[in-house]
């Protein structure tokens, strides 16, 4: 189990925080103008890299808040966490 | 059961030459079935199959070596029965053994939606011609005595469904009888050996190139599960996969106590009892995307809390090992198996969790792929179209691990 720093309540274990996916897939600015297949990348396609990754996370058992995180995916080490809002912040791959 | 004696060698150890028809990347069980496939039905011999590691390392090493066909939609029951069918000639076939057992498999239901799903699923398999019942507790019981049906626990075992042809299989002989088989009829395979690029000229690919070098291709087949969207990506192809740790694991060598394999969905936990007599577990996907090969220990609790509420005779069992493998989620519980946009680069992918009962099925069907430039019609329905046009085939109930 590893600690998750989560940006209101500082580090606190993994099985107390609930997964997102890739963070940062903003709705369509004008939904009805997709394709079909614009839309099938807003709703199935995600990025999915061995590497530094931009993901959220929501501390489901704690504040219940949800937030951005920059994690390795081939290490699984959090390389950064930011608040929902903030931009991305530059790691090191 | 007498374990068969290790042969030495089974396959040679090749430099790759500077061109083949047809490379395969991955040598897994998909890789190696493939290639077999080509040779022997489609007289394609002039073959490498490319595996950045050692054959058969990936999660053909970790999975569960659960095999069965009881899918609910007719699609998955096309191409996962074709596979049973081939499973049950499988070793004459390869002329090896590969401790193929048809013990049967429980899917326990907990819930009555549950049970609603699952008399579904079984009255769909009925339909496809796949056997298949529903079994109510004191079925399940006699089936496998060591499950707990009790009403009074968390999770009561309201019945099950059984499929009396599924079963377990040695993995590493499966991958070694194909690996020696494909050998045989010419079949490079190279190991230790990284695809690092994809080349493509007019639309089409031309060569990999590779830790080894630059190896020219006519076509090019993927089976790299967890790392497909990796090498997609070299050729700037999306897919919507997501790569998770799955994890499973081991106990020590135990008297034959468990005669089937049993799995749950609702509390994550599915067990067989390998050959050599290890309880053998699987868990459900760690929840974040992950190539890490291994997972979160809270996990591992988990699935043991529900191994023990349906098993208390494990209580006193010893974990030995866990680990875990990464597998492509695809977001309809569905491979990917067919065509895409570059010429001669075809794809099969997406197997997430239930990869390994698959192997002959696809081995077959993508060689026809590649030898046709064509879908066998059994993988015509996995297309990566079908999330545009929105024609999913959902098995995330059949599936039967928890995403």
């Amino acid at each position: 189990m590893q600690l998750i720093p989560c940006p209101w309540c500082g580090p606190r274990e993994e099985a107390e925080f609930h997964y997102g996916g890739q963070a940062h897939v903003a709705y369509p600015s004008d939904p009805s103008a997709l394709s079909d297949e614009e839309w099938a990348q807003y709703v199935f396609f995600r990025d999915n890299p061995s590497g530094p990754f931009a993901e959220r996370w929501s501390h489901s058992a704690g504040c219940r808040r949800w937030f951005n995180a920059v994690r390795d995916t081939r290490t699984h080490d959090l390389l950064a966490v930011y608040r929902v809002g903030e931009p991305m912040p530059e790691v090191a791959s | 059961m007498q374990l068969p004696e290790h042969p030495d060698f089974l396959w040679d150890d090749p430099e790759p030459k500077a061109s083949y028809d047809v490379v395969i990347v991955g040598g897994g069980g998909h890789g190696l079935a493939t290639a077999y496939y080509l040779a022997k039905v489609h007289g394609i011999r002039n073959v490498a199959v490319l595996e950045k590691g050692w054959l058969a390392g990936g999660n053909m090493a970790r999975n569960t070596t659960i095999i069965r066909s009881n899918y609910l939609w007719d699609e998955s029951s096309g191409i996962y029965e074709h596979s049973l069918k081939l499973w049950e000639g499988l070793e004459e076939d390869l002329g090896y053994p590969i401790l193929f057992d048809q013990r049967g498999v429980l899917n326990l239901a907990h819930s009555l939606q549950d049970v609603r799903d699952s008399v579904r699923r079984v009255n769909a398999n009925r339909l496809n011609g796949i056997d298949a019942e529903w079994v109510d507790p004191q079925g399940v019981k006699e089936i496998c005595p060591i499950v707990n049906v009790s009403p009074d626990v968390r999770y009561p075992v309201l019945g099950a469904t059984y499929q009396p042809r599924a079963g377990i299989a040695k993995h590493d002989y499966v991958a070694w009888g194909y690996a020696r088989a494909a050998h045989a009829m010419g079949v490079d395979l190279i190991q230790n050996c990284e695809v690092t690029g994809l080349e493509t000229a007019g639309g089409r690919i031309t060569a990999v190139e590779t830790s080894r070098g630059r190896i020219a291709a006519g076509r090019v087949g993927l089976c790299a599960a967890g790392h497909s969207s990796v090498l997609a990506a070299m050729v700037g192809l999306r897919l919507p996969l997501a790569s998770h740790p799955l994890q499973a694991l081991v106990s020590e060598l135990l008297e034959p106590v468990h005669p089937t394999v049993v799995m749950s969905n609702a509390v994550h936990v599915y067990v067989s009892q390998a050959h050599k007599g290890e309880l053998v577990m699987g868990a459900g996907i760690d929840s974040y995307n992950g190539y890490g090969q291994r997972g979160s220990f809270h996990i591992i609790e988990q699935q043991m809390a529900a191994a023990l509420e349906l098993f208390p005779v494990f209580a006193r069992a010893h974990l030995l090992r866990t680990w875990a493998g990464i597998v492509d989620v695809s977001p309809d519980a569905s491979p990917i198996v067919g065509l895409t946009p570059v010429g001669g680069l075809y794809l099969n992918c997406g197997w997430g969790t239930g990869g390994f009962k698959a192997t002959p099925g696809v081995g077959d069907c993508f060689a026809h792929t590649i030898a046709h430039d064509k879908p066998h019609p059994f993988n015509e329905p996995f297309t990566l179209e079908r999330f545009t046009t929105g024609a999913l085939v959902d098995e995330h109930g059949a599936a039967a691990v928890a995403h």
